[in-house]
């Protein structure tokens, strides 16, 4: 137990930064705003910066400002401007969906959920953009697409409760609005008014994932720093070149619970396991309401509820 | 094929914390140890309880079977096994069997020189764990506060449990641990998602390195943690989100028996923006 438990880093090196790969001739510049941190240096790379945006990253950005503004600034109205209640009430405060009666329609009074299109609008425009810039730069590095699918994995479920589902009941009514306390009752509610969603199986089955990520993630981070002292950390050296740190991480598991993965795999473990969240999460929103009205009424019709 | 090549030369004695060379051997892949025996034992005991209480409800269907506590009324004594008895020993042998699988972990770690990341990380599982079925019935003193082992049967637990006070979303720390689970997810997927980007560029393509890695993360968000960071990073959101849910149940109850929703009064009194 006296041994060293790879827990903070110790030792820090200190050299020139690194600016990054070189990049394509087609690219933006990226920003040289760097500089270095011992407390970040302690847990990971003391190094901050640089950041490159591009025109993606910087549309996204205006989009992403114009939506929190929207957002921000009918909050801000809705305590009569005064700085200290929006602070107050901030938990409280939302920007509702639009009212039920005006369905679909693209047209409506600002204050009856004119803002609310508009601030959806431009928060959606900005995620949509920031998945470009995603998919564009892991393309520019020669890398795989493989985060940019994580992330539209994410989109989906957001675009499900704030724009498919709505369109499919019917009505803007149906989706989130933005606000603390506001998104939270949205959740509780749906969860009600269609009978209990803890009986949804695709509720079961994105709430599976999420644990099963957190768990995935306990046993891949303590099993690499456990290794760390064989230099498990160098997860695309041993990928390529199996070492005594892979061999010693897959044995652990494989006399532990009779299996393993290798280094390769667990980050296709780890990857399914957590998109696998918001995809199934997704599907189980959509079918609540278009599909299925009561899911306990349905666990009750398939033998697995019981009054 | 229970011996992967490179084995072999792994297999060798020590590293037992108990029984010396006695336990110290494997069955097909599975290392046994004096803590293998006894978690078998364990869960062999656990999972025939739990069939004995099966057959003793009404249903075989998977879904619906559920051994439930003892009835509030019998406190912290010991019930008739017919009525939450059963409950009570399957819960002994599971924790017996979770410290047992825990302390297996801590033998195979030393056997192959490794840190002790893995056992401590599964610690805290089992510490949530306990909080549930023992720390807050004895806080609350009943164990008919311990949640029922059954598929639909917990799940209705949860959902109970919840709105017994108020609506657990207005809980701070289900808040934080849900953030944190959220968070963890999100930090595996860019994670995974990475190495597997640096390792499969697509076909004919090199495999690119750790500097491109770092070279993306920075590109992408400014920042990147680094190949060990990550894992810290993984390890520490991962275990939050353990640490989080187990304190958001422990103060329902035996610290907190209002509604959630109303404990926000507070923040509303406080003296600056108080209305």
């Amino acid at each position: 137990m006296t041994d060293y438990q790879n827990i903070f880093t110790q030792t820090q090196v200190r050299g020139h930064i690194d600016y990054g790969v070189v990049e394509g001739p087609g690219d933006e510049p990226r920003y040289h705003i760097t500089s270095t941190s011992h407390l970040m240096g302690r847990i990971g790379d003391a190094q901050i910066g640089p950041i490159y945006l591009g025109w993606s990253g910087i549309a996204s950005l205006i989009c992403g400002f114009i939506a929190i503004e929207i957002i921000g600034l009918n909050m801000w109205a809705s305590v009569g401007w005064d700085p200290i209640k929006f602070f107050g009430q901030l938990p409280w405060l939302s920007l509702d969906q639009p009212l039920p009666e005006h369905g679909l329609s693209l047209f409506m009074p600002l204050n009856e959920g004119g803002w609310w299109l508009m601030a959806g609008f431009f928060l959606t425009s900005s995620i949509i953009l920031w998945w470009v810039r995603s998919y564009r730069r892991a393309i520019q590095l020669g890398l795989g697409t493989h985060i940019c699918w994580g992330f539209a994995a994410a989109i989906w479920l957001y675009l499900v409760c704030g724009f498919i589902r709505p369109v499919m009941m019917g009505s803007w009514s149906e989706a989130v609005p933005f606000g603390i306390f506001s998104h939270l009752d949205w959740t509780n509610n749906l969860s009600l008014l269609y009978g209990n969603f803890f009986y949804n199986p695709f509720h079961m089955l994105s709430i599976a994932f999420l644990y099963g990520s957190a768990l995935l993630f306990a046993m891949h981070g303590a099993t690499i720093l456990a290794v760390g002292r064989y230099g498990g950390e160098r997860e695309i050296e041993q990928i390529t070149d199996r070492g005594t740190a892979s061999e010693r991480a897959a044995l652990f598991w494989r006399w532990t619970m009779g299996f393993n993965a290798s280094m390769e795999s667990i980050h296709r473990w780890a990857w399914w396991f957590a998109i696998l969240c918001p995809i199934t999460g997704g599907i189980g929103v959509l079918l609540t309401g278009t599909v299925v009205d009561n899911w306990f009424l349905w666990g009750a019709e398939n033998g697995f509820a019981r009054f | 094929m229970a011996l992967l090549n490179f084995e072999r030369k792994y297999r060798i004695r020590g590293g037992t914390l108990i029984g010396g060379d006695l336990f110290d051997f494997w069955i097909g892949p599975f290392y046994v140890g004096f803590f293998g025996v006894t978690a078998a034992f364990f869960a062999f005991l656990g999972t025939a309880l739990i069939f004995l209480g099966a057959s003793m409800e009404n249903t075989w269907n998977p879904w619906l079977i559920s051994i439930d506590p003892p009835p509030i009324e019998y406190g912290l004594q010991l019930a008739p096994m017919a009525d939450g008895g059963i409950w009570q020993i399957v819960t002994i042998c599971a924790i017996g069997a979770f410290v047992s699988w825990a302390l297996r972990e801590v033998e195979i770690s030393r056997k192959l020189g490794m840190g002790l990341h893995v056992p401590i990380a599964f610690g805290v599982a089992i510490f949530a764990y306990v909080t549930l079925v023992v720390i807050r019935p004895f806080l609350m003193g009943a164990w008919g506060h311990g949640f029922p082992y059954g598929i639909m049967s917990h799940l209705d637990w949860v959902s109970n449990t919840g709105y017994a006070y108020g609506n657990f979303h207005y809980n701070p720390a289900h808040m934080v641990a849900i953030t944190f689970f959220f968070t963890t997810t999100l930090a595996l997927a860019l994670h995974g998602g990475l190495v597997l980007s640096a390792t499969n560029p697509g076909r004919g393509k090199t495999v690119k390195t750790p500097e491109h890695e770092n070279a993306f993360f920075r590109d992408f968000i400014g920042y990147s943690v680094g190949t060990l960071g990550i894992h810290r990073v993984g390890l520490f959101l991962a275990l939050s989100a353990g640490i989080w849910s187990a304190i958001c149940i422990v103060i329902s109850g035996p610290f907190y028996e209002g509604s959630w929703i109303d404990w926000w009064n507070a923040w509303k009194n406080f003296p600056i923006w108080r209305m």
